[in-house]
């Protein structure tokens, strides 16, 4: 079993550690608020001899990603980090890394989108990235985001898998709250990641391999699409037991979907990140008083799962999903569009209202998640469910 | 520097067959470009566009060295980052240490002059071990000859039409090579299809230093031009004759011309250059004969700047 140590740091402080165990073979550098941090620590661990990484320091985040492109393909595990505007300026790199199956990890710390600009959490950003073909895993805490960030480099390099992975983390309120977390000992991150071994590496001069080609004029670019589809579909069992695994080595749970009161649950909130915690908080003080509360945290964001997140919700009587980032003349957020659809296939209808939060860093209070209890009671009680999207807090 | 003997018994490493236009610069561009190259093992990345359209129409591939296409705007950016690996790589052992590699990109006017500026200029900057390739054929040809900012001065583009109003483009064109120079990278170079001399030579030079190298190849395009396919390398020429695309090196900041024998006395009249040209046709056509006076003193004027850099 691995030694682990407890320290009080940043979610990006933990993220830079776990990437220096991971020993990657290239890294590209491009700062922006509030991911910043977590590059700055790693150039520590260049200047201070303790990685082997080749440090890039990019001019952007188009060239960030697009240089590890080039470094994948090459045979190197490869990784960086961003967020908000610099996830948006990498928007045509993400389709190609997942297209052109490149095991790449990446760090977001979830940031609102411009314009108006703010610095803040939300998860306008990665929403707007999620169905670019990238394996997206969702930190609610420190933990989580050193967690997730061991296991993105397994189950991206799997090969039966090959895809990018994501690990986002909330901005400022994870990336910069300092929190308690438990490191494990390099030795045993080693033996949990293991090596990298690409399949075709341009790097292999002997035997020349064109990547990138053109797939156009009738050729099989429909069959490209689907191959990506199997990849990432085949990925959830990948999930599951790298998850598992890395359970058992760690003693920490992981789920693609986690739930909390679940097993007797009424009413439920579904909810990706941070407030995760304030939701269990709220619902955990409910339950002292006789209401029968849970929560499901969305943990694996991509692929998404539907099955884990039905059976978890089958038998509420009312859903609420909590929505940190707007799918505009949507019916709802992304969360609610994937949980309605989940539900479709249960023989009982389970309302479910969405709620939109916390957009740009507005305040998440404990009131807003109590009123959303308390809605979800009326409904399961019979009132009527709220038609459309209800804000909370917005002034 | 090679002989054309020995540059014979080099393997080409872009093979034929594949669906580039007769007469195109590009192919040849690359093929004098991978030939300066030598014996060394090499790693090409190429922007989007007609080079990397018609040469990897999977499962096809022209390119007998690895090859990645990423984007249209990131050839020098893809590049950088596989060096970085293959650095990363080697630090850590998982290449042995004596094994050499070199790196090339390659990229058209438009993505290079354009939108893959940003890119090269970082690229540029980061000292990477690297050969930047501009074939530059004046214009956006992949999406249907549109402008770029490589245009020349009166061309005729489908985003710069000539009509009642429209006389072609009224901007000149933008000087990347002085650009690069002012990176003060190792090696700078212009070079033409036309001089395959001066362009293997320049190629090995760039081949050779440690850094980052970049040539800025005069490549034309039969059908953006409206010329011929079998008069690309005599158009090229007449490039080099009339001074509109002076051929020099910038070796450690220092300007050298390498086409002595073209001069600011000798030079011929650049009408020469673009006579041939349907692309130009309308310079000759009566009330533009200002435009066309203003396209000779352009041309002199770069002219002069390029010989007064090197000293001359």
């Amino acid at each position: 079993m691995p030694t682990q140590k407890t320290l009080a740091v940043t979610g990006n402080v933990l993220v830079a550690e776990a990437m220096r165990q991971c020993a990657p073979d290239m890294m590209a550098a491009y700062p922006i608020t509030p991911q910043t941090t977590i590059v700055e620590e790693f150039a520590k661990f260049v200047a201070n001899g303790r990685v082997h990484t080749e440090y890039v320091t990019v001019e952007s985040e188009h060239s960030a990603m697009s240089a590890c492109v080039g470094a994948s393909a090459a045979g190197a595990r490869v990784m960086t980090a961003t967020s908000s505007q610099g996830l948006a300026y990498m928007w045509e790199e993400l389709y190609i890394a997942a297209g052109m199956r490149l095991p790449i990890v990446m760090a977001n710390a979830n940031r609102a989108l411009s314009a108006p600009i703010n610095i803040h959490c939300d998860h306008s950003d990665i929403m707007g990235a999620r169905d670019a073909g990238w394996i997206l895993l969702f930190a609610e805490t420190a933990q989580e985001a050193y967690d997730n960030t061991l296991m993105a480099v397994r189950i991206a390099e799997h090969p039966d898998v090959l895809l990018p992975a994501m690990t986002c983390l909330d901005g400022f309120i994870t990336t910069h709250s300092i929190d308690r977390a438990q490191v494990m000992d390099d030795e045993s991150v080693t033996a949990f990641v293991g090596d990298y071994r690409p399949t075709y590496s341009l790097l292999e001069t002997d035997t020349p391999v064109s990547h990138g080609s053109f797939a156009g004029l009738g050729g099989p670019y429909f069959e490209f699409k689907k191959s990506q589809r199997m990849a990432i579909e085949r990925a959830r069992g990948v999930i599951k037991e790298v998850g598992e695994e890395f359970s058992k080595l760690s003693g920490r749970p992981f789920g693609m979907v986690e739930g909390f009161g679940m097993e007797d649950a009424e009413v439920a909130i579904v909810v990706i990140g941070s407030t995760a915690g304030n939701s269990r908080h709220v619902a955990r003080q409910l339950r002292a008083k006789g209401v029968k509360t849970g929560v499901v945290k969305v943990r694996c964001f991509r692929p998404f799962p539907y099955a884990e997140l039905a059976e978890m919700l089958k038998g509420v009587r009312a859903v609420a999903v909590l929505d940190r980032s707007e799918s505009f003349g949507a019916e709802g957020g992304p969360l609610f569009l994937e949980t309605r659809s989940a539900l479709y296939d249960l023989h009982e209808r389970i309302p479910v209202v969405d709620y939109i939060y916390g957009l740009g860093g507005a305040d998440v209070k404990t009131e807003f998640i109590e009123r959303v209890f308390t809605d979800l009671t009326d409904i399961a009680t019979g009132a009527a469910a709220p038609s459309g999207l209800v804000y909370l807090g917005a002034r | 520097m090679a002989t054309i003997k020995e540059l014979s018994r080099r393997e080409d490493r872009l093979e034929g067959g594949h669906r580039l236009c007769a007469g195109c610069g590009a192919s040849i561009a690359v093929r004098q470009i991978l030939l300066g190259a030598g014996e060394t093992p090499v790693i090409a990345s190429c922007a989007t566009g007609c080079l990397e359209v018609s040469t990897t129409i999977y499962p096809y591939s022209s390119w007998k060295v690895p090859f990645i296409h990423n984007a249209f705007e990131n050839s020098a950016a893809t590049i950088s980052g596989v060096e970085s690996a293959f650095k990363g790589l080697q630090r850590a052992g998982k290449i042995p240490a004596d094994k050499r590699v070199k790196f090339v990109a390659f990229g058209g006017d438009g993505g290079t002059y354009d939108i893959g500026l940003q890119s090269l200029s970082g690229a540029m900057e980061r000292g990477h071990d690297m050969v930047y390739v501009c074939y530059d054929n004046g214009a956006y040809m992949n999406t249907g000859i549109q402008r770029s900012s490589a245009t020349p001065l009166g061309a005729w583009a489908t985003t710069t039409e000539v009509g009642k109003v429209g006389r072609g483009k009224s901007m000149r064109r933008k000087d990347l090579t002085s650009i690069i120079a002012a990176h003060n990278i190792p090696y700078v170079a212009q070079a033409s299809i036309s001089d395959w001399k001066d362009l293997t030579a320049k190629s090995e030079k760039a081949f050779a230093v440690e850094g980052p190298a970049f040539i800025n190849v005069f490549a034309p395009c039969p059908r953006g031009w409206r010329i011929p396919y079998n008069m690309s390398v005599a158009i090229a020429k007449s490039a080099v004759q009339t001074a509109f695309w002076p051929l020099f090196e910038v070796v450690d900041g220092e300007w050298r011309y390498t086409k002595r024998s073209v001069n600011r006395e000798n030079r011929a009249p650049v009408e020469e250059f673009l006579k041939p040209q349907g692309r130009f046709k309308h310079l000759f056509k009566p009330g533009n004969e200002e435009l066309l006076a203003s396209v000779q003193t352009e041309v002199d004027r770069y002219f002069d700047y390029v010989l007064k850099r090197c000293g001359l």
